[in-house]
């Protein structure tokens, strides 16, 4: 099974506890969405399984791989991708090309091969065009191939993070808000997209705030708090939640629901 | 020599000197676009390239292959020179400028001086303080292009500035590792989360504006028939001015800033008294730069745009 486990994972920054002795699995093929208030330490948990920085304790596996002390770089020939919470496109490269860069750790030739451009190099170049263009015709990007980057409109540029996040071929994707900003169309056109992926036997970890598209296609919700899971069930189970709740909207809800 | 001759004659020398700096200002405009360092040893790369050009030439021609073998002669002299600073620019960025890599934009900058006064005595230790003639290969033969006298050196000398630019070109563009370069100078964090191992584009970064620059190098010896070891200083400013003209980090900005500051040094000196060069290309620099401080290709945010 090739699931992500977290096992006691902190992270401090300084005198701030972000993320505090977290326990919680990723299983494969499924989507799992991690959602609480700002500053709940969603991003972090983003952050240090993909290597940004390294958990403060805990320990991070993946397909019984140890990821605490890894390279981003290395991460991804894990198999683990991500896309950010801002776009951060390569604005001035094409959209091909963005896809490309993606593809990047699963090539095979070396430095000095690509430099002579042996013919071996030439075929795998082929190859990579042409799956990239697949990439683009799932995301509905095929036509737009040869355009730049910055030049996309914004849903646009935030499928191109998905796909490009895609290119290098991972088993776990990870997604960083990516509805922000969306107008609801747009978002139910990404909710169809996610569960497309999913269907391809994609695992994906979601970090989102619209509780239309968590609640829409999550299969199982973990809620973080102050850095703390406070919750983690089936959706349905989350929106009963008392702490949940409580967390979203203060103490003083419950006690208007049960006046009212 | 009618006024259109020579017009034409100094149109050439532009495009010829213009050519050089545009070499060597690619070497900067490279790595700043990639480290967002100023390589201030890049003048003594290039000065290195010049001397290995005039080791490996002299070599050959005492055994006679530059009556027997030119073209391959200037290959390997080429080659050589290339590759060696390429190697000399990895060990820099390797000794100098990786361990800093994390450290204040001010301590890389102090390093790389450093390193420019460390390879600057390097080579006066080793190769003297006099001026070392460069072995005339080209003899003093001229093409007559329309009235205007174009040496044969500068015919061959602007025709593979002009290859090396368009194989710059072609590897930035079309190679996956030209397009791991470019995606590292626009956002290094995303690169690497990519899978892109950023140490090794880096590398590469410091073996291709290393090697530009050495056949820079070897061009001005071949030309001028002469090196030493602080020839790098003067066109090292030059080819910085270009770099900032063209907008740092630019990689056709550096090649145009190249080509401007070539035609101006060259057509002041052309009418006006030549002592003055110089100072015009600076205030040219200076007024492009108050009216567009990124430089005329460049942009705000420092990349690598080609």
């Amino acid at each position: 099974m090739t699931e992500m486990v977290l096992k006691n994972v902190s992270k401090r920054f300084g005198g701030l506890k972000a993320v505090s002795d977290l326990d919680m699995t990723v299983p494969e093929g499924r989507i799992l969405s991690l959602i609480g208030p700002n500053g709940a330490g969603k991003t972090t948990v983003f952050n240090m399984v993909t290597g940004v920085y390294p958990p403060t304790r805990g320990e991070i596996h993946y397909n019984g791989t140890r990821l605490n002390r890894l390279k981003s770089s290395t991460i991804v020939s894990h198999g683990i991708a991500r896309t950010f919470q801002n776009i951060r496109l390569f604005g001035s490269m094409t959209v091909l090309e963005n896809v490309q860069v993606g593809m990047h750790c699963r090539t095979k030739s070396g430095p000095v091969r690509a430099l002579l451009k042996t013919p071996f190099e030439r075929k795998e170049e082929e190859a990579i065009t042409e799956k990239t263009m697949e990439l683009l015709d799932f995301f509905g990007l095929a036509d737009k191939y040869n355009e730049y980057a910055s030049n996309l409109p914004y849903g646009d540029q935030r499928l191109l993070e998905i796909a490009r996040a895609n290119a290098s071929s991972p088993k776990l994707l990870l997604l960083d808000e990516p509805a922000a900003g969306m107008n609801p169309i747009e978002t139910e056109a990404l909710m169809d997209l996610i569960l497309k992926l999913r269907d391809t036997g994609l695992t994906i970890f979601l970090v989102e705030h619209d509780m239309k598209l968590v609640m829409g296609i999550s299969e199982q919700i973990v809620v973080l708090d102050h850095g703390q899971k406070i919750a983690e069930g089936a959706p349905k189970d989350i929106q009963r939640n008392e702490k949940v709740i409580e967390a979203y909207l203060g103490s003083g809800a419950k006690a208007e629901k049960k006046a009212g | 020599m009618d006024f259109s001759a020579f017009i034409l004659q100094q149109m050439v020398n532009a495009l010829f000197l213009g050519s050089i700096y545009a070499l060597i200002a690619l070497g900067y405009t490279m790595v700043y676009g990639i480290i967002e360092l100023i390589n201030f040893a890049h003048g003594e790369l290039f000065t290195a390239g010049a001397f290995i050009g005039v080791i490996v030439l002299s070599g050959l021609q005492q055994i006679g292959w530059v009556e027997t073998h030119f073209v391959l002669t200037l290959f390997i002299v080429f080659g050589l020179a290339m590759a060696y600073v390429a190697v000399l620019g990895v060990a820099l960025e390797h000794v100098a400028y990786r361990p800093l890599r994390n450290a204040s934009r001010l301590s890389a900058l102090l390093s790389a001086l450093g390193m420019s006064i460390f390879l600057s005595n390097g080579m006066m230790l080793s190769q003297g303080v006099s001026d070392r003639a460069y072995p005339q290969v080209f003899g003093l033969e001229s093409i007559d292009f329309f009235g205007a006298m174009i040496s044969h050196s500068q015919v061959f000398i602007i025709l593979l500035a002009f290859v090396l630019m368009v194989g710059l070109q072609f590897f930035v563009h079309r190679t996956r590792l030209g397009k791991a370069m470019r995606a590292t100078a626009q956002n290094r964090t995303i690169a690497r989360m990519l899978g892109i191992n950023i140490d090794q584009t880096i590398r590469i970064t410091f073996m291709i504006g290393p090697a530009l620059g050495a056949a820079a190098g070897v061009m001005v010896g071949l030309y001028y028939g002469a090196v030493r070891f602080d020839m790098g200083f003067i066109f090292m400013i030059k080819a910085f001015a270009a770099a900032i003209l063209g907008g740092i980090g630019s990689i056709p900005g550096a090649v145009l800033g190249g080509l401007i500051i070539g035609g101006i040094e060259v057509a002041w000196a052309a009418f006006l008294p030549s002592a003055w060069k110089d100072v015009t290309t600076f205030t040219v620099l200076i007024l492009v730069l108050y009216l567009k401080p990124s430089g005329l290709l460049g942009e705000s945010e420092a990349d690598l745009r080609v």
